[in-house]
C-alpha cells in the first residue's frame, strides 16, 4: 500500500525539476513583463487577430482536454460504470488543473485581468456567448474544486467535511455534465460570430456540435494519455484496486473513444454536403482539412479499434496521445490557423517566442502541482480510512 | 465541380439529397464499425 507521505529523501536536483525550474523562472520573467510593459511587449495580437496562442492553446485545448473529469464522472457515478472508479479522481484533478490554469492563462490575455469577475458580479451580459461560458467556467472551476476536495480532506484528516462533500458526488456530477455541456458547445459557438474570417472547410453552423463532441473523446484521449504517464512516472503511488481496474479503464475508454471519434467524422462529413464544400477539399486548405480529419481523428479511432480488439495497452497508448494531438491541432486550425486565412500573410499572426514560453510555462506549473498533489494526496488510492467508500 | 444555383430552393434540394444518401451511409457504417469495434468482446465484457 502507498504512503502517504512516502517521501523518500532524494536529492532536489533531478532532471526534471531542474527542467521544470528553468521554464518556470522564463514564465515568471516573460510574466513580470506582461504585467508591466502590457500586451504589445510580448504578443503578436493586434486588431485583426486579437485571439491568439493564448486563447488558441490555453484556453481551448485546455477546456477540451479537461473534459475527462466529466466524462469519467458521469461514467461512474451516472451511467454505473463502478469499474472505472478508481479513474475518476486522476481524471477530476486533471480537469481541477486544467480549468485553473485556463482561468490564470486568460490573466495573461485579457486587457485588464482584475476586471475578470465584472461580467459576473457586476455587469452581466446575459445576451453574450462569452457571458455564458464565463460564468459556466467559473461555475464548473467551483464544482470541480468541491469534487477534488475529499482528497485533500482525507489527506488533511477532515472527515467531517469531506462526507459530507463525499455525499453530494451525484448532484455535482449532474452540475458537471450540464455545465460542460453548455460551455464546450459554447466555445465552438463563439466562432460563429466570424464567417468571413474563418474558412469555410471549418466555419459551420454545427461548430458547438463538433466541439462538444470532439471534447468527449478528448476527455476520454487524455484520462488514458494522463494514466500512461502516470503508470510510468507514478506508478509507486497505486494500489492494487487502481492496478487492477486500470486496464478495463484503458479498454473501456478507447472503445468509447473510438465509436465517438466515428460519429464526429459523420457529423462533419454532413457539415460539409450540408454547406456544399466538397470543391474545397480539393484545395490547399481542403487537404490541411482532410489531414486534421483522416490523419488525426479517423486514424487514431482505427487504432483505439485496433487496440480494443486485439487488447493490445500499448496501441490504445500511442492512440491517445495522437488523438490528444488531433485535438489541439483541430482548435489551433479553428482560432488561428484557418482565421484570418485570406489575410496576405504579412498581416497573419504567429506567436511570439514569449507567447509560447508562457504557454509553456502554464502546461508546466499543471505538472508540478500535479505532480505535488498526487504523491501527498490519495488521488492513485484509496486512503485506510474510506476504503469502503464508493 | 462547382454548381451554379439561382434559388435557395436548389440549393436545399441538391445539398439535401446528397445529405440524405451520405446519412443512410453513416447509419449503415456506423452499424458496422460498432460490429467492428465489439467483434471479439466476450459475452461477460461490457465495455
Amino acid at each position: 500500500m502507498p504512503q502517504e507521505t512516502n517521501l523518500p529523501n532524494k536529492s532536489v536536483l533531478t532532471p526534471f525539476n531542474i527542467v521544470a525550474g528553468i521554464i518556470i523562472l522564463a514564465g515568471l520573467i516573460v510574466t513580470v513583463l506582461r504585467f508591466t510593459k502590457g500586451l504589445g511587449t510580448v504578443t503578436n495580437l493586434d486588431d485583426n487577430n486579437p485571439w491568439g496562442l493564448w486563447i488558441g492553446f490555453d484556453l481551448l485545448c485546455g477546456v477540451a482536454l479537461a473534459a475527462g473529469g466529466y466524462v469519467t464522472s458521469a461514467a461512474c457515478y451516472i451511467f454505473g460504470f463502478k469499474r472505472f472508479h478508481s479513474a475518476v479522481r486522476p481524471a477530476i484533478l486533471t480537469a481541477f488543473l486544467g480549468y485553473a490554469l485556463v482561468v490564470l492563462a486568460l490573466h495573461y490575455d485579457v486587457g485588464r485581468p482584475w476586471r475578470l469577475p465584472y461580467p459576473i458580479f457586476v455587469s452581466p451580459g446575459t445576451t453574450s456567448l462569452l457571458y455564458e461560458v464565463g460564468l459556466c467556467v467559473f461555475l464548473y472551476l467551483t464544482v470541480l474544486f468541491i469534487e477534488y476536495s475529499p482528497a485533500a480532506l482525507e489527506w488533511l484528516g477532515m472527515k467531517k467535511l469531506r462526507n459530507l462533500i463525499v455525499r453530494m458526488t451525484l448532484v455535482l456530477t449532474i452540475f458537471g455534465v450540464v455545465l460542460s455541456t453548455l460551455h464546450q458547445s459554447s466555445l465552438g459557438a463563439l466562432f460563429m460570430i466570424a464567417p468571413s474570417k474563418l474558412h469555410p472547410l471549418w466555419y459551420s453552423n454545427y461548430l458547438p456540435v463538433y466541439f462538444f463532441v470532439s471534447s468527449i473523446f478528448a476527455g476520454l484521449s487524455m484520462v488514458i494519455f494522463e494514466g500512461t504517464l502516470a503508470h510510468r512516472f507514478l506508478h509507486d503511488k497505486m494500489d492494487a484496486t487502481h492496478l487492477k481496474e486500470s486496464d478495463g479503464v484503458v479498454f473501456g475508454f478507447s472503445k468509447a473513444a473510438s465509436f465517438v471519434m466515428m460519429g464526429y467524422l459523420s457529423i462533419k462529413l454532413i457539415g460539409i454536403s450540408v454547406d456544399n464544400n466538397w470543391h474545397l477539399l480539393f484545395t490547399g486548405w481542403g487537404l490541411w482539412f482532410l489531414l486534421e480529419l483522416i490523419g488525426f481523428v479517423a486514424l487514431p479511432a482505427f487504432l483505439y479499434s485496433l487496440a480494443v480488439r486485439e487488447r493490445n495497452l500499448r496501441w490504445a497508448r500511442w492512440a491517445a496521445a495522437w488523438s490528444v494531438l488531433g485535438l489541439v491541432l483541430n482548435r489551433l486550425n479553428i482560432s488561428v490557423i484557418a482565421f484570418n486565412w485570406h489575410l496576405p500573410s504579412a498581416q497573419r499572426y504567429f506567436p511570439s517566442w514569449m507567447e509560447i514560453v508562457t504557454s509553456i510555462f502554464i502546461v508546466t506549473l499543471g505538472v508540478v502541482i500535479y505532480r505535488f498533489i498526487t504523491t501527498r494526496m490519495p488521488i492513485f488510492y484509496d486512503h485506510p480510512d474510506y476504503r469502503h467508500d464508493i | 465541380m462547382e454548381n451554379v444555383f439561382h434559388t435557395l430552393h436548389d440549393f436545399m434540394l441538391h445539398t439535401e439529397s446528397i445529405t440524405y444518401v451520405i446519412l443512410a451511409g453513416i447509419l449503415i457504417g456506423l452499424l458496422v464499425f460498432w460490429r467492428f469495434l465489439t467483434g471479439r468482446d466476450s459475452k461477460k465484457r461490457t465495455f
